[in-house]
């Protein structure tokens, strides 16, 4: 296992090098001017010189990458154009964020995906499975910046319910010591904020949490059904072991695989940051951030914060394949 | 089969869903009681305000946006203010100045008593010692127009570095609280652009502590984002990078002591998002309303505060693009514009059409220029005179963007596309995302018809627009009128601010009759603010400070 893991590891090391090349070349392949993009409106030809001359815009690609490569290798990702940040510092006030609302979504997906798609599985045609089956075939293709926009509508907008954007109320004090808010206001015993930071989490987790949530359904049905079918369930029934004892043990176990693989899937997506959902509800994590950095063509930021992404993208997987064999044995003999 | 008997308990998936309801209903609940919170009386509370961004920095000088801006006015103040509600310069950390006759040296009295908000005294020694900091702002990116933008445009150069032919010569300290600053050619809008938040005095202890070292971007400096030092109002307290700066009370503070405890500023990017924001008690006030959400918030009981105009939009013409630079083309284009009909379909109430590339509060103004009323009979018969009945051309307008002189550029487009189809020119719509492609097709090539953009204005100077606009020849215009480009330099070096109001008079009738463009409109930017918000100052170059601002 350790060498599985030490070999996956190393084989990153290519991926990500490859990554960068061709990152670089591409960023810089985006039609529209960087320094123009600093200067707005107010662009003179003398200062788009002087921009290009300080920042290295117009030098050839391979010194820029050389020059990238070698401040990358002393950990320095460099600073935003936009607004001067360093890219890692940055990223590391913001992924909090993201892996918040990445584990609401994947909360409200799962908790709700396995119990609908088990109910739905174990009687096929039946009316909660045709409702489960429509209601996750609906999901599948609402996109999600309109749900998203949908849900602030209708719960934010029109009921008041529940607060329109952003992560926390601007009035509530709370200290932020991780900048998990949830976890933060545990740890510092403001529960309100605690509480606020839930409140806030809703909207956003299940706009985004509803195509995993579809996705999970149909697969935990599927799966949920097909293991039903075999031998050693009827055999389980047949030899008169109580019913709760055969969904925990031969059918929910063995149908939980094809479901790992899914969530695990999600869990790396949900990570890259939720680019649509967190500029529809201003959550500030790396996904908005990457999407304004898109705009102004901020080169550091984006090939920064991709790599990360894909770092972590690939520990995702690398975490799930390893989690086979802990659910199944049968994994880890072959 | 007979599996329907293996049940799984199903009260999963509904106790999720009652969860997810009861959840919602208590979140209703105690944000009622959230956004009436405090005592009573005018003063005490929190008054929490929504930006479109976060700032880049909190030191000004290295600034030049809005977002950086809107803190920086409440921390910090400067030499010279603005009459409240008006671009023109007033007595602020300065009570008085005087400018030699050459126009060469100001003498600057100095409030006396005021100290800075971490006890540093505020004197001619901490004055002179701002004037010498910008001056000497190491050559780097410190130096870029992105960072000390207004001292490059207004100062022109530094101490050392690539731009050394600086307008600023000097300060000298000539008592407790006396200081002269000398120039090295003269400077009509010297005072006035001491207004502007760039040029705010700051704590020279604070600097000296928290401040930039050798190389380091001087905008991101433990000064610059954890640490800025004024005499404002309000103290800086925290800022929580993408999410909120906190402000509080300066209870030291010289002038009049804010009513609020404590200033919250949000970044929220999208327009509707910040109205929705006020709508459900978010947030108690706004900047930058979206046209479409004023009266959906003024239904709503909410109050909308227009801010005098000081900008404009135009509608620019290409002259490098045949038959533009033909000048009954370009008449033709003006007379068949409805003005009027533009702005109902497009800019908030209140909004009215420009003569000139200047607003009517800037000094130059004048309504003695030539006017080109809606006529569309008149912009045929001038299209036929200049042989181009059959007119195909290209119009640029950005997507993406709202600017405070363009609330919603494609509605202007539309309405204007439609008006120049009535007198037979053929339009070829062309939209370009604002960031970055549009600016750039405009700004940086010759592919370009006519298109919108506009500008707002910094403080009182007439330079601000007209020399930004046509001082020399661009790619935006694509005309070469070395008359017009010489008068602008010179209007420039006039050292008094009064000689120049004719000066530019004419420079506005010249450009008229020129017709480089069609000045459209100055629309009225707008904020918003809960019912309880009194006291709030609509500024037209966006000073206001909040220490009158109450929200009980």
């Amino acid at each position: 296992m350790l060498r599985f893991i030490v070999r996956r590891l190393a084989l990153m090391i290519p991926v990500l090098v490859g990554l960068s090349i061709l990152l670089f070349v591409w960023v810089r392949a985006l039609p529209g001017d960087p320094a123009r993009a600093m200067l707005g409106e107010r662009a003179t030809p003398e200062a788009i010189d002087q921009i290009n001359k300080i920042y290295g815009f117009k030098e050839p690609v391979f010194g820029q990458y050389f020059t990238y490569v070698g401040r990358l290798l002393h950990g320095d990702f460099g600073a935003s154009t936009r607004d001067g940040r360093s890219v890692v510092s940055t990223f590391f006030e913001q992924f909090p964020a993201t892996i918040e609302l990445a584990v609401a979504a994947l909360l409200f997906a799962v908790a709700l995906g396995i119990p609908l798609g088990f109910w739905a599985g174990r009687r096929i045609g039946g009316w909660v499975d045709n409702l489960v089956v429509s209601g996750s075939l609906l999901g599948v293709v609402t996109p999600v910046f309109f749900l998203a926009i949908l849900l602030k509508l209708v719960f934010a907008d029109w009921l008041g319910w529940l607060p329109t954007s952003r992560r926390q109320d601007a009035r509530i004090e709370a200290t932020h010591v991780t900048n998990f808010y949830v976890l933060d206001g545990v740890i510092t015993r403001e529960w309100d904020a605690s509480w606020d930071a839930i409140v806030h989490l809703i909207l956003p987790a299940v706009a985004l949490g509803t195509i995993p949530l579809a996705i999970i359904v149909r697969i935990t049905r599927a799966s949920v059904a097909e293991v039903m079918s075999e031998d050693y369930v009827r055999t389980a029934v047949s030899k008169g072991l109580p019913p709760q004892i055969v969904s925990r043990r031969h059918i929910l176990r063995n149908a939980m695989l094809p479901v790992i693989t899914t969530i695990g899937l999600w869990t790396g997506l949900l990570l890259s940051g939720a680019v649509l959902t967190e500029s529809v509800f201003e959550w500030n994590g790396i996904g908005r951030y990457l999407f304004l950095a898109i705009g102004q063509r901020d080169y550091p930021v984006l090939q920064g914060y991709i790599l990360f992404i894909a770092l972590i993208y690939s520990l995702v997987n690398l975490a799930v394949d390893v989690s086979y064999g802990v659910i199944d044995p049968r994994v880890r003999v072959s | 089969m007979t599996y329907r008997s293996l049940r799984y308990p199903r009260l999963t998936a509904v106790a999720a869903v009652a969860a997810l309801v009861v959840v919602a209903g208590c979140a209703d609940s105690k944000r009622d009681t959230g956004s009436g919170s405090g005592g009573t009386g005018a003063s005490g509370g929190t008054f929490v305000f929504a930006g479109s961004a976060d700032p880049v920095t909190l030191d000004p000088f290295f600034a030049s946006d809005g977002e950086s801006f809107r803190p920086a006015r409440q921390i910090f103040e400067g030499l010279v203010g603005t009459k409240p509600g008006t671009a023109d310069p007033a007595p602020l950390l300065a009570t008085s100045w005087q400018t030699a006759q050459d126009g060469l040296s100001t003498t600057f009295e100095l409030q006396s008593g005021v100290k800075f908000q971490d006890g540093t005294d505020f004197n001619a020694d901490a004055a002179c010692w701002n004037f010498d900091r910008w001056y000497n702002t190491p050559p780097g990116i410190g130096q870029t127009e992105d960072q000390s933008y207004y001292w490059i445009s207004l100062f022109k150069g530094f101490a050392k570095g690539d731009l050394t032919d600086s307008v600023y010569k000097s300060c000298t300290v000539d008592g407790d609280n006396k200081i002269t600053v000398a120039l090295t050619q003269p400077f009509a809008g010297f005072v006035a652009a001491l207004s502007l938040p760039s040029f705010s005095m700051q704590s020279p202890t604070a600097i000296k502590k928290w401040g930039a070292t050798g190389q380091d971007d001087p905008s991101q400096s433990e000064y610059a984002t954890a640490h800025p030092t004024g005499t404002g109002p309000f103290v800086f307290q925290s800022w929580d990078k993408g999410n909120q700066i906190t402000l509080t009370r300066n209870e030291n503070y010289w002038g009049e002591k804010a009513l609020v405890d404590e200033v919250r500023i949000v970044p929220i990017a999208e327009p509707k998002a910040r109205a929705d924001a006020l709508l459900n008690g978010e947030i108690d006030g706004f900047d930058l309303v979206g046209p479409a959400d004023i009266s959906r918030l003024q239904d709503a009981g909410f109050q909308i505060a227009n801010r005098p105009a000081f900008n404009i939009l135009y509608l620019g013409i290409n002259q490098a693009v045949k038959p533009l630079d033909d000048i009954r083309v370009r008449q033709a284009i003006a007379y068949a514009i409805d003005k009027e009909a533009v702005i109902n379909a497009s800019m908030p109430e209140g909004t009215k059409p420009a003569l000139e590339f200047v607003p009517d509060s800037v000094n130059g103004y004048t309504p003695d220029v030539k006017t080109y009323d809606y006529d569309p009979a008149k912009a045929k018969d001038l299209l036929a005179q200049a042989g181009a009945q059959n007119l195909t051309i290209q119009f640029n307008y950005p997507t993406d963007v709202t600017r405070p002189y363009m609330p919603s550029p494609g509605d202007t487009f539309n309405a204007i596309r439609s008006e120049l189809e009535a007198v037979g020119i053929n339009v070829k719509p062309q939209a370009d995302r604002w960031d970055p492609d549009y600016l750039d097709r405009i700004q940086g090539g010759k592919d370009h018809g006519i298109h919108l953009l506009g500008w707002t204005g910094d403080y009182n100077d007439t330079d601000n627009f007209l020399g930004v606009f046509f001082g020399r020849k661009s790619n935006e215009w694509g005309f070469e009128n070395q008359k017009l480009f010489d008068a602008l330099t010179k209007a420039r070096g006039i050292p008094v601010v009064s000689d120049q109001t004719p000066v530019y008079q004419k420079i506005n009738q010249q450009v008229m009759d020129f017709l480089p463009g069609i000045p459209i409109a100055s629309p009225v930017p707008s904020l918003a603010f809960d019912p309880k918000v009194k006291g709030y100052v609509p500024s037209p170059v966006q000073d206001e400070p909040w220490n009158l601002v109450s929200v009980q």
